[in-house]
């Protein structure tokens, strides 16, 4: 009997289960802290839908979701910062007609294969000296203009700014950034064999990075950009206004606890009202016709191909479609920091952890890839005050300063990644369907 | 006329000899990778940790050696090491195998969920390794440093330019002849060998034929760790040893695999020097050689890309290959 009520009402136990969690928090750690944690939890649980639409529904492997995630950080910077002038004076059309010789570049070979694609080794030697004198052309141009953008009051600007639009603009911005890597990879890797699409995002995304870290005229590199700018109040301002403070008395708390609570509070509503639009729309396409053609394409691909669905072609577009999600939520990331930070990026918390969300909560389904991303990052998070703590019990025999006790605490953060291992190959042994397990025909 | 040798030399100072060393040390790692996809038919993420593995476990054997006063005179001390360091790796291949690979291996899963899995042994041994050892550098090379140094060099030819050859270079591409001719001989001479070129080639027929799986398997991992621990403790001797590196050696070993053809032993090897090669030769300086072959003294480093870049090369070129030749060089898919 109980077990059978856990069955039929699995996805409202298990919620309620995670909202109590944030609520022990809550009571023990302070508001705030549960708030700033339901926060990165609305975020990840946006980027495993996107995975979850990529393997999911289509059984593609991504392995970049980290690159993905940061071209939607980049996104926020370029669309919310202030533009600088004297830097666009300087360098701004230099870089514009290098970035349009790149394009015309690009174009230009596409037109000689085109062209040229019966005698390959034309081609070949064609699009060879197309991008040579395209190179020569573009660096020529590029260069001095990045040098004087970046001799502009280095330690405070030195790079191009941004447009100095509301930052709420920068997250579909992002979204669309990562759809187009996401193109460009999937027309590569896409059709070939499987794992060659891992392969391939596993090097665009480190790319990727080195890029954000190195462009400096762009992203400031790992100088980072700060005060981006809010698409909620301050707490400062916040802390002054009349109507403000009586809200606080309401509550019965500190002016500035109130106000810390209140603005992300209101960071949780936006990411709350996205997260809904977002599954309302994964949810009705899961559904329909096309839904059905997905998994009918993940489940048999030959199968499908003879019922004349363009297999390549359907690949490409859930692949687009899951990576401009990652770079949505990579943007709101973004946002919620109030700074870009390229080191920040690391494949383990912005790959394989999101790897980690969609396969505990269950592949293939929306529902289990949104409580995977609270549930992960839930323990991500607190994993640390009880790895600590447990290794301070478990050596609490040994001497202050005995040599095995310090390197154990000291080799604690590796912990981590043993941790996300391990979780993952007992996941893919012992529950592959993870949480909420992908609703069929036949079990619902 | 000197001019022109004084450039050759910088060019085989800087590129020539990196490059073929560089290059030694993807080979063995592509050839890792390749023998696990052409039996196992997976792409094995775990397989740069696997080296960082095998390399921590020789480094050990070589303080310990170092610590009992035994040395190799002019040669690293961790030559002698590296059985140790090979047993160590075989020993975790085997025992990960039995206890990871195999449960999905009967089931007879995707390979994409093999090459989860695989990616979820990264995590672990990159973590047991960053546990043991720590995530810092550690050299552990020593021995003559240098078999002749640029001054040497210039001393014997008069020229401007030197030409240095350095102990761990030597040792590095010596090595890996030796152990490919080993390699080749073994695939293609023995009846072990046989025996896995055939599972490689068509499974079914294999059993059918009487070769024993479990058999193929066990050798194809004695093989994997060997060549990793070879692979890294090349590497960690030329360059040194840092957990992190490791992991990000994956991307230009994957990229030599299939630059030569996934599956292909020989695709490896010419995958491996051709990523090296692109990677030195794109991210080179030109400006000496340009200055002694013209009369022209150029401002800037003449360099198609910046050092950062060098990542994005092996990328590159993997997408090349992909686009236009997506079997590799040598179309292989077999042993």
């Amino acid at each position: 009997m109980n077990q059978n009520f856990f069955s039929q009402n699995r996805v409202p136990v298990l919620y309620a289960g995670m909202a109590a969690l944030l609520v022990i928090v809550g009571l023990g750690q302070g508001w705030s802290v549960s708030l700033s944690i339901l926060n990165l939890c609305l975020i990840s649980a946006i980027m495993s839908l996107g995975v979850n639409m990529q393997w999911g529904y289509a059984g593609l492997f991504n392995v970049g979701v980290m690159g993905f995630a940061a071209l939607g950080g980049l996104a926020a910077v370029i669309v919310s910062m202030p533009p600088i002038h004297e830097a666009q004076a300087a360098g701004g059309s230099g870089i514009l007609i290098g970035l349009l010789i790149l394009v015309a570049t690009i174009f230009a070979s596409i037109f000689v294969w085109k062209q040229f694609n019966k005698n390959k080794k034309l081609a070949y030697w064609l699009i060879f000296a197309v991008i040579a004198v395209g190179y020569v052309l573009g660096r020529v141009l590029f260069l001095p203009a990045v040098e004087a953008i970046e001799a502009i009051d280095p330690s405070v600007s030195g790079y191009l700014g941004g447009l100095g639009l509301p930052i709420v603009l920068a997250w579909p911005v992002g979204g669309l950034f990562a759809a187009g890597a996401a193109f460009v990879i999937g027309k590569v890797a896409l059709g070939l064999r499987s794992d060659y699409l891992a392969i391939a995002t596993l090097g665009i995304s480190e790319i990727i990075l080195y890029f954000i870290k190195n462009e400096e005229w762009l992203t400031r590199g790992v100088k980072n950009v700060n005060g981006l700018p809010r698409p909620v109040p301050y707490e400062v301002d916040l802390q002054q206004a009349e109507w403000f403070q009586k809200l606080a008395a309401d509550w019965g708390m500190a002016v500035t606890e109130a106000s810390s609570i209140f603005v992300k509070l209101c960071y949780a509503g936006l990411f709350v009202a996205v997260i809904a639009i977002l599954m309302y729309l994964s949810e009705t396409a899961l559904r329909s016709p096309w839904g059905r053609m997905m998994r009918a394409i993940r489940d048999n691909e030959t199968a499908a191909a003879a019922m004349g669905k363009n297999v390549v072609k359907r690949h490409l577009a859930i692949f687009v479609i899951g990576s401009a999600v990652i770079g949505l939520a990579g943007a709101m990331l973004t946002t919620l920091d109030g700074q870009f930070t390229p080191v920040s990026y690391q494949p383990l918390r912005f790959t394989f952890l999101i790897w980690v969300m969609v396969i505990i909560g269950g592949s293939g389904n929306n529902w289990g890839a949104v409580l995977g991303g609270f549930f992960i990052w839930f323990f991500w998070i607190e994993a640390e005050p009880i790895g600590l703590w447990l290794i301070d019990t478990l050596t609490a025999f040994m001497d202050g300063d005995h040599p095995l006790r310090v390197h154990l605490m000291d080799s604690a953060a590796h912990m981590r990644l043993m941790t996300v291992g391990i979780v993952l190959l007992v996941a893919l042994r012992y529950f592959p369907e993870g949480l909420i397990p992908e609703r069929t025909a036949r079990k619902a | 006329m000197t001019d022109i040798i004084n450039a050759l030399v910088v060019l085989a100072n800087f590129l020539l000899v990196p490059a073929l060393t560089y290059g030694s040390q993807l080979a063995l790692g592509a050839l890792g990778v390749t023998l696990v996809y052409g039996v196992l038919r997976f792409s094995n993420f775990a397989h740069g940790e696997t080296m960082a593995f095998g390399t921590m476990i020789t480094i050990f054997g070589t303080w310990g050696l170092q610590s009992m006063g035994v040395s190799a005179g002019p040669l690293p001390t961790a030559l002698l090491a590296l059985p140790l360091g090979i047993a160590g790796a075989v020993a975790l291949s085997l025992l990960l195998d039995k206890t990871v690979y195999k449960y999905h291996r009967q089931r007879k899963a995707s390979p994409v969920t093999f090459l989860i899995v695989s990616i979820g042994l990264m995590f672990f041994i990159g973590g047991l390794v960053r546990f043991v050892i720590g995530p810092g550098d550690q050299i552990f090379f020593d021995g003559t440093r240098f078999i002749f140094s640029a001054r040497d060099f210039k001393k014997a030819t008069g020229l401007d330019e030197g030409l240095a050859l350095k102990m761990t270079q030597a040792v590095t591409i010596i090595t890996a002849i030796l152990v490919v001719a080993a390699m080749f001989w073994f695939l293609n001479k023995t009846r072990t060998g046989k025996s896995m070129r055939a599972f490689s080639d068509n499974e079914n027929l294999a059993l059918l034929s009487g070769i024993n799986p479990d058999r193929v398997v066990l050798i194809t991992w004695i093989l994997v760790g060997a060549l990793a621990t070879i692979a890294g403790s090349l590497y960690g001797l030329d360059k040194s040893f840092k957990p992190f590196s490791y992991m990000q050696l994956l991307l230009p070993i994957f990229a030599s695999a299939i630059v030569g053809g996934v599956g292909n032993p020989l695709g490896a090897i010419a995958g491996g020097y051709v990523i090296a090669f692109s990677e030195i030769a794109v991210t080179f300086a030109y400006k000496k050689v340009v200055a002694y072959v013209t009369t022209y003294e150029p401002e800037s480093l003449v360099q198609l890309l910046g050092t950062d870049y060098k990542i994005a090369v092996s990328f590159i070129i993997l997408v090349i290959v992909l686009i236009v030749r997506p079997t590799g060089i040598f179309s292989g898919k077999t042993l």
